[in-house]
């Protein structure tokens, strides 16, 4: 029973962290129908920002800070150079586009910080929380609740701010939103800005229980897709919630289901999204796509 | 384009390809013959997302279905490789057709996703079935010999095998998509309703367009198994199916030329990035591409094609007006 418990905690942290790059995938899909692919290494490249500035001796969270101004204006930057001269061309060619981003964005971090492993310092302390006759790992009750403060925190923004809802607006119905005087275009930028920082965020969090290199997030990539399909490509808070389903769900398998173990791990998202996609496409949240005919 | 002009071209390029062997060194040699390999892949998966309009990222599974059927056929049963390439074919077929079938309630984003996954998940599955698959270490081959006393080298006979199964299957895959199938395959992407209310059996000629498209793949896989000599999982990586998919849309999409032009490209420019940067060399892949869509969104084909219409249009509006005007 105390290794359930304790399994499912540490599911959450990781699922928490698929669950905030499932949120940035799906943030710009909303916005733009379009899965970026460059996400992950966007989060990496951002993750090593933060590793440079706390290497010159800046303060943990000045340099965490910093790291989300720079990935939300960097993302910004990216989606006004890179995307918008594609904006009209057909999906295939834009995706084309965030596969070139991505071998850069992976190039570029490998030839500047090596492809060598680099420990990350996490914020909390590296004692664990001990409840009754359960351990917990401090940084994963610190992860769970830094992507949970941030989901909040969007949810305030997309809410109860104008930008916000200008933004939705500009997602759902750009023609429209143009006319009441939204620049269309900019909102998009936003939130490619959101997006890069929910994945920073990401980053810091997973880089120290995963050591930090270029490659770190291709795999973490591979279940923010399961955690997005499962809780919906149209619904933020279901992409969310699916992350921490797939952290559990893999976390489980992985300790019970013993031929499975480490080597068909990836074949476990796998198997979660052909059957979420067989018996439900949406998603457990997303609303059906309805076609005019 | 008019047609004598299409085969003008294509003539002019099987002669080209026909003396290439005369000047090059093995291993350029060896290099074209993966070109061509890649063409055949790339030819199944512009049948499948250029004219049908179905998003596969995983086409580096089919590819090392069709690697691993031939490479297991001559490895275990010492079955002559002539015979696996078939084999690999039917066999990629089947599998793809099956994955059709559910794959008919998916369009865009959640086949590119389904596809994807599947892609992922290949290295893995032959890993585990080591007993099979040689596990990571992969299975050697030996490199076979020209047959019926040919007097050229091993080299050339496999450069030579696969410019004739590419230009039989280019043959075929032009054959299909003209005709009457060609029509429906096309109908279903551009508006899979009217096709339907027209009497297109959607669901079939999807899942055999999947079918087809795969077994195109196998092929080339089977050929790439047999040329290299060699099959590891980690060959196929879900970056060998992202490259087919760059390979299709630079090359131009819904087009049997299209397939030559990307099977180059990704043949070729990560070889020119290297020579320019040792350092970075992906970033400078990057680069072009990017550089390439900004150029090029239709791709090569796309782009001549528009070119060409439009100095077509050129040339009739002059010759028009006389014949308007009142004099």
């Amino acid at each position: 029973m105390d290794t359930l418990i304790q399994q499912v905690v540490s599911g959450l942290a990781t699922g928490g962290i698929y669950g905030s790059l499932a949120l940035a995938l799906v943030m710009i899909y909303q916005a733009t129908e379009v899965v970026n692919y460059a996400q992950g290494q966007m989060a990496v490249f951002s993750t090593y920002l933060a590793w440079s500035m706390l290497n010159a001796g800046l303060p943990y969270w000045v340099a965490f800070a910093a790291t989300l101004a720079i990935a939300f204006v960097g993302g910004l930057l990216l989606e006004r150079i890179l995307i918008r001269p594609v904006e009209n061309a057909p999906v295939l060619t834009i995706v084309i586009v965030c596969i070139g981003l991505l071998v850069i964005l992976n190039s570029v971090s490998g030839w500047i910080y090596s492809y060598i492993q680099k420990p990350f310092p996490s914020p909390f302390s590296s004692r664990p929380i001990q409840v009754g006759n359960i351990y917990f790992g401090a940084h994963d009750l610190g992860a769970l609740g830094v992507t949970l403060v941030l989901l909040a925190a969007l949810y305030a923004f997309f809410r109860f701010t104008t930008l916000g809802l200008a933004m939705r607006a500009a997602a759902q119905n750009p023609v429209s939103s143009r006319l009441c005087g939204i620049r269309v275009g900019w909102m998009l930028a936003v939130g490619w800005g959101l997006a890069a920082m929910v994945g920073a965020v990401g980053g810091m969090m997973v880089a120290p229980v995963v050591f930090l290199d270029p490659n770190m997030m291709s795999g973490i990539l591979i279940y923010a897709f399961a955690s997005a399909t499962l809780g919906g490509f149209t619904s933020p808070g279901g992409a969310v919630l699916g992350g921490l389903i797939v952290g559990v769900i893999e976390n489980l398998v992985g300790t019970y289901v013993s031929f499975i173990g480490t080597e068909l791990k990836l074949t476990v998202a796998l198997a979660l999204i052909l059957i979420v996609l067989l018996v439900r496409p949406s998603g457990l949240f997303g609303r059906a796509t309805v076609h005019r005919v | 384009m008019p047609r004598t002009w299409t085969w003008g071209l294509a003539a002019i390029a099987l002669v080209i390809a026909l003396v290439l062997p005369l000047s090059l060194s093995n291993f350029h040699l060896f290099q074209f013959s993966q070109v061509y390999i890649y063409a055949i892949a790339l030819l199944g998966l512009n049948i499948l997302t250029g004219y049908n309009g179905q998003i596969s990222l995983g086409h580096g599974a089919f590819y090392a279905i069709g690697a691993y059927t031939t490479a297991i056929m001559i490895d275990q049963w010492s079955v002559p490789y002539g015979w696996t390439i078939p084999v690999a074919g039917v066999l990629c077929l089947v599998v793809g057709f099956l994955f059709g079938i559910p794959a008919l309630r998916l369009e865009g984003l959640y086949l590119a996703l389904a596809t994807f996954a599947l892609a992922l998940a290949v290295p893995q599955i032959l890993k585990y079935f080591e007993h099979w698959t040689g596990g990571s270490q992969g299975i050697v081959l030996g490199k076979p010999n020209p047959p019926w006393g040919l007097p050229i080298n091993p080299d050339q006979w496999l450069y030579f095998l696969t410019l004739g199964i590419l230009v039989v299957l280019l043959v075929l895959a032009a054959n299909l998509l003209r005709g009457r199938t060609g029509r429906a395959v096309v109908a279903i992407r551009d508006n899979a309703i009217a096709a339907q209310s027209m009497g297109v059996n959607t669901a079939l000629y999807k899942s055999l367009t999947f079918g087809v498209s795969a077994a195109y793949t196998g092929v080339a896989g089977a050929l790439s198994a047999v040329t290299v000599a060699y099959v590891a999982p980690d060959s196929f990586d879900v970056f060998l199916s992202i490259t087919f998919l760059v390979g299709i849309v630079i090359g131009g999409l819904a087009s049997i030329s299209g397939a030559i032009f990307g099977a180059l490209f990704i043949q070729f420019v990560p070889n020119l990035a290297q020579d320019i940067s040792k350092a970075a060399p992906w970033a400078i892949y990057g680069v072009f591409l990017i550089v390439f869509m900004y150029a090029m969104p239709r791709g090569i084909v796309g782009t001549v094609r528009l070119a060409l219409a439009r100095r077509l249009r050129r040339r009739a509006e002059p010759a028009a007006a006389p014949a308007g005007s009142p004099r």
